[in-house]
């Protein structure tokens, strides 16, 4: 039953077991294109860089509207509201701000 | 069906996410990674809330809505408040891990608790850890960078207070491990209740000791700690997606930290345990060397005179909000057929490249911005260096004086230059309480005064002055 709460792959023919060694994978590849790409990003762009990567961090949001949104005990879900507000609140004015910085860039 | 299509969704959403950083590596490319953020960010919304165990969509709506009311005047700030905002988000983040592990535990535990698997119960209270603590201490970040009354800005100390620091954390990751273990006994959830007060707890004090001129090197690190919250998500309800933004964020806020680590010259165990800031103990008085103060007709008249200008600007700059000021006296150089630099240090300003933000949004073209390793080589070639609010940054001191503690930071080369002027609000020393010998040099003079109004007189002045032409 609480597979239900395994998000993207809740499916009911899926294993309720997780696949730790691939997650763990998973994340060590993706932390290595991380490095491999944010030490490309031009010096210039570090606090616009650090807004964009809070709103896609806050992709967080998908384990939220599955809290909030399943069929779970009220307290539950009140708690998943106020985690998917917060997380949508860093969507929101995370992508807003990056952009509004971003256009202030100019050559000449 | 439903299964395949959220699959795909998650591995366009990733690849998007990381197309979304590398476009940040140029200002002419960097807008369309925010178009592909959020692309990406769309998809792997629609492709969660589509699936059919989803039903209070109510509750989703109203928290969307709720979110962007908040979120969109949170975008409009300030650019001078954006170390406040991005501290502030830095929050919410936390927050939001932490509540998704404290729901996800005791709905497990509502269920009997056969799902709550020790490698699950790890990762719920590593979200639960690293989520509140980076939610408390983001809001004292936020609350010391907004100059809220009751948050000191000064680093505050006691004696003990890295064991007593140390020892919260321990205490709270003792407790989380015996939880995982033992998820369900009598006393569980109390213990778990408890690992998450510690966690608000630590968060406050790791931050209470830490000044304005560690903020970029703490923003960065509670960055990589939100990332990494979301990583435990991640973990614990079996997506990769969330697994790979959380690990994009947390590396980008890793690397951020190193590069003000280096750029201070400091440890990251140094950053978090070692009080910078602290005014430094009264050095013996020898020789006290008395500033030479220049009138703003003076001022203009060496920068008339140059050929090339350097200006350092530093947090000053951002308190006075000088960056249009800044622009108009660009401009007037500019048009002698000047030429004007701007030396940039990686910790100049309260976050990571808070300075760069500020000269743009003033309209000065990026490629005037030189980064500090660059423009060392020219300095001892430039006519004039005008220091706006920059204090410990272009401080002699770090390169010799042992006992300083600034030492050893890499500086800009200010005092090479053939002229030092330096504007600075007041006499008092900055803000790591270290005096500056820049300030008493031979060839430096000093304009005392906001640098705001110092600026516009030095732009009249010029403007004056070119029309008697």
């Amino acid at each position: 039953m609480i597979d239900a709460l395994m998000a993207a792959q809740a499916v009911p023919t899926q294993p309720a077991a997780t696949d730790y060694w691939s997650m763990l994978f998973v994340f060590v590849l993706a932390t290595f294109i991380g490095l491999g790409v944010i030490r490309r990003v031009s010096r210039l762009l570090y606090t616009p860089l650090m807004s964009l990567t809070n709103a896609i961090s806050a992709i967080a949001v998908v384990g939220s509207i599955v809290v909030a949104g399943a069929d779970y005990p009220k307290m539950i879900r009140i708690l998943g509201g106020v985690a998917l507000f917060a997380s949508m609140t860093n969507i929101v004015s995370g992508f807003l701000i990056t952009d509004r910085m971003l256009k202030m860039f100019k050559k000449q | 069906m439903i299964h395949a299509l959220v699959q795909l969704a998650a591995i366009l959403a990733t690849a998007l996410f990381i197309f979304s950083l590398h476009w940040m590596n140029d200002p002419k490319t960097a807008r369309r990674g925010v178009v592909a953020g959020v692309v990406g960010m769309l998809v792997a919304v629609l492709a969660t809330w589509i699936q059919p165990e989803i039903i209070h969509h109510g509750w989703i709506v109203l928290a969307i809505v709720a979110g962007f009311i908040v979120g969109v005047p949170l975008s409009l700030v300030p650019l001078t408040a954006v170390p406040q905002r991005t501290a502030l988000s830095h929050a919410f983040g936390g927050l939001a891990a932490g509540l998704v592990g404290t729901a996800e535990y005791f709905l497990g535990l509502g269920e009997g608790g056969e799902q709550l698997t020790a490698f699950r119960m790890s990762a719920i209270v590593a979200e639960v850890i690293l989520g509140f603590l980076t939610f408390t201490g983001s809001l004292m970040a936020t609350g010391k960078l907004q100059e809220i009354k009751w948050i000191p800005q000064r680093p505050v100390t006691y004696p003990g207070q890295n064991v007593v620091n140390i020892g919260v954390l321990v205490v709270a990751v003792a407790l989380g491990v015996l939880v995982a273990a033992h998820p369900t006994e009598a006393w569980s959830a109390r213990a778990f209740l408890g690992i998450g007060g510690l966690a608000l707890l630590f968060g406050v004090l790791l931050i209470i000791p830490i000044g304005g001129a560690d903020m970029p090197t703490v923003i960065s690190i509670l960055n990589s700690y939100a990332g990494l919250s979301a990583v435990a998500i991640g973990f614990k309800i079996n997506n990769k997606l969330l697994v790979t933004a959380g690990a994009l964020d947390g590396s980008s806020g890793l690397i951020l930290s190193i590069i003000m680590c280096r750029a201070m010259n400091r440890s990251f165990t140094n950053v978090l345990f070692g009080a910078f800031g602290t005014v430094q103990k009264a050095k013996a008085v020898g020789e006290q060397k008395a500033w030479k103060q220049e009138t703003v007709e003076g001022a203009a008249q060496l920068l008339e005179q140059a050929s090339s200008v350097v200006v350092i600007p530093g947090y000053g700059m951002a308190v006075a909000q000088a960056q249009h000021k800044v622009r108009e006296l660009y401009d007037q150089l500019t048009k002698r057929g000047i030429t004007v630099k701007f030396a940039i240090h990686p910790v100049a300003g309260r976050m990571p490249g808070h300075m760069n933000v500020l000269l743009a949004e003033a309209d000065i073209p990026y490629t005037a911005l030189v980064e500090m390793e660059e423009i060392n080589p020219e300095m001892p070639q430039c006519d004039v260096a005008l220091v706006i609010g920059a204090n410990d940054v272009v401080n002699p001191a770090a390169r010799y004086a042992k006992d300083s503690p600034i030492y050893g930071m890499p500086i800009i080369d200010a005092d090479k230059a053939r002229t030092v002027l330096a504007i600075k609000r007041s006499k008092k020393p900055g803000f790591a309480g270290i005096d500056n010998e820049l300030y008493v040099q031979d060839n430096t003079w000093m304009l005392f005064g906001d640098a705001k109004a110092v600026i516009g007189d030095l732009v009249k002045q010029l403007a004056g002055g070119s029309g008697m032409h």
